[in-house]
């Protein structure tokens, strides 16, 4: 019996999924804490659309695609933090204004191509089953990465998220801890973009923050059942698809969903 | 004569809009001062750009010989007036209240023991020691600002600047804040406070500034009240239903020409 449900992770390229589920669940998770108290749930969302841009122009100069995505979505992150701040517009439209125009210069460059072998269907939807060594080192050291940034800043970003006109006046680098949320954030969706895919790794990012927003009192608790949930969703969309032969990025986000209901159920059942 | 907070010559626009002109100021160690003013007339804007959450057109500030946002980390705490936070926000009363330290904290430090013994002291100086571990949706008006100025506390500031702490509180809380104000005071700390109330200023502050765009008046209250300042703008409020000393002279001016500065 359990030699049977341990079965699926005898192919090496399960046990790569598996690693990649691990940390793409733990790590967009935990972000998404963020982007949950911040409000921020369209970024995701509209980094993820942008890295598009950086990925046809990897293809086209042939070079590493997660490197082109992980420039391109960073810029973006930048540029969207600048707009909001210098052009004094809200932090949605700014997202609405660039995310948009890097998707179109990414469809814009591939319409121009005569004949094109990018397989556009599996980074709009993700397949963590193609998952390489290679693809495997830029998830675990770039997920390493943002990982130390976020708890060396860990008090910073929770005060500068919770009040951050006080956090200003005390002295914090409220500035300087919003456009590094936005790098790590885009970061992030890099990391996870080859596993559930463009459409859905917003997803990652709300979805178990918002199911651990109805359940804990307290940050750190939120913090770690975001985790928590973003790893079941992970791993368990990954097993599942294996046995149901769904696609991985689909199976994922579905779980996560599932969970989501839960916890809003939960809520309702426990007595205040 | 040294000055822990000097303005000189200051002028504040929103866009088109001046919100304060020519703000001359000096604010002593140790020292207590109360702003007044009607609506709109500023006072929150002055603390938010002694904050150095707003930078002045003209003129310089400088606070404890420097310019605001140049100062270490945790030097100033400040208080809004309206907490403009997500009160649905994970947080407890306790939670909130160790932000205060984490101003002090590098990036590397850890939150210990003397940390959290500043939070349960300053829990405990504005009366919330039973209501550390409430969430903060669970609070009433008054025990959610008190939890902010216990954060402001737990910082131990080197400025302390209140907007407007006693509105909606009863008056056993404002009693414990006055006590709380004078306490830091009496350490030291200099403290900036704006008010509505005009009972009791004597009090809580060593100096009241009447406020309205201009500087109207500053001295001790007694001079303040002496000088008919705060109750010509008062009178000036309620007989005309504006607050402005900018407008074309009328009657209402000459009863009470300290108003034009």
């Amino acid at each position: 019996m359990m030699h049977a449900l341990l079965a699926p992770f005898a192919y090496p390229f399960m046990q790569r999924a598996l690693v990649a589920a691990l940390i793409v669940g733990a790590l967009c998770s935990m972000m998404g804490t963020y982007v949950v108290l911040r409000k921020l749930a369209f970024i995701g969302d509209g980094l993820a659309h942008a890295s598009f841009a950086g990925i046809v122009i990897a293809y086209l100069r042939n070079i590493d695609y997660q490197l082109g995505a992980a420039v391109v979505a960073v810029l973006t992150a930048l540029g969207i933090g600048f707009v909001h701040r210098k052009g004094k517009v809200s932090l949605d439209t700014s997202i609405g204004v660039l995310f948009t125009a890097a998707f179109a210069l990414g469809i814009f460059l591939m319409s121009r191509q005569t004949r094109y072998t990018l397989d556009l269907q599996s980074f709009l939807f993700g397949d963590i089953l193609s998952v390489t060594r290679g693809d495997l080192i830029f998830i675990v050291v770039v997920g390493a990465a943002v990982f130390v940034a976020a708890m060396l800043a860990y008090r910073d970003m929770l005060f500068a998220s919770f009040d951050p006109v006080v956090a200003e006046a005390a002295g914090l680098p409220v500035k300087w801890l919003d456009y590094g949320l936005l790098v790590a954030l885009a970061l992030t969706i890099v990391v996870a973009l080859q596993s559930v895919g463009i459409v859905l790794v917003a997803a990652l990012l709300v979805t178990p923050a918002a199911a651990a927003y109805q359940l804990a009192k307290r940050f750190t608790p939120m913090l770690l059942l975001s985790a928590a949930f973003g790893v079941t969703s992970t791993v368990g969309g990954l097993y599942a698809s294996y046995f149901l032969g769904s696609s991985s990025g689909a199976t994922i986000v579905l779980v996560a969903t599932l969970l989501f209901f839960i916890a809003v159920a939960l809520k309702r059942l426990r007595p205040a | 004569m040294s000055c822990d907070v000097e303005l000189h010559k200051v002028r504040v626009s929103y866009d088109a809009f001046c919100a304060l002109e020519s703000i001359d100021l000096c604010v002593e160690h140790g020292e207590a001062l109360g702003i007044v003013g009607p609506n709109g007339s500023g006072k929150s804007t002055l603390l938010k750009t002694i904050a150095g959450l707003l930078r002045p057109e003209r003129g310089s500030i400088c606070v404890f010989g420097t310019e605001p946002r140049r100062l270490p980390r945790g030097s100033i705490a400040y208080v809004p007036q309206v907490e403009a936070v997500d009160w649905g926000f994970p947080a407890t009363v306790s939670d909130v209240v160790a932000m205060g330290r984490f101003a002090h904290l590098p990036w590397w430090g850890r939150f210990g023991p003397p940390d959290r013994a500043l939070v349960d002291e300053a829990i405990e100086a504005v009366g919330m020691s039973a209501m550390a571990g409430r969430h903060i949706a669970e609070l009433s008006g008054g025990q959610q600002q008190r939890a902010f100025i216990a954060r402001a506390l737990a910082q131990q500031p080197r400025l302390l600047l209140l907007d407007e702490p006693t509105t909606g509180v009863d008056a056993a809380t404002e009693e414990a804040l006055r006590h709380v104000v004078r306490g830091v005071v009496a350490r030291g700390t200099p403290v900036l406070m704006t008010t509505h109330d005009l009972e009791r200023v004597n009090e809580w502050f060593d100096r009241l500034m009447v406020l309205d765009r201009r500087m109207l008046a500053l001295g001790t209250p007694d001079e303040v009240a002496a000088s008919g300042a705060y109750a010509a703008i008062r009178e000036h409020t309620h007989t005309h239903g504006h607050l402005r000393v900018d407008h074309d002279p009328h009657e209402g001016h000459e009863a009470h020409p300290e108003v034009r500065v």
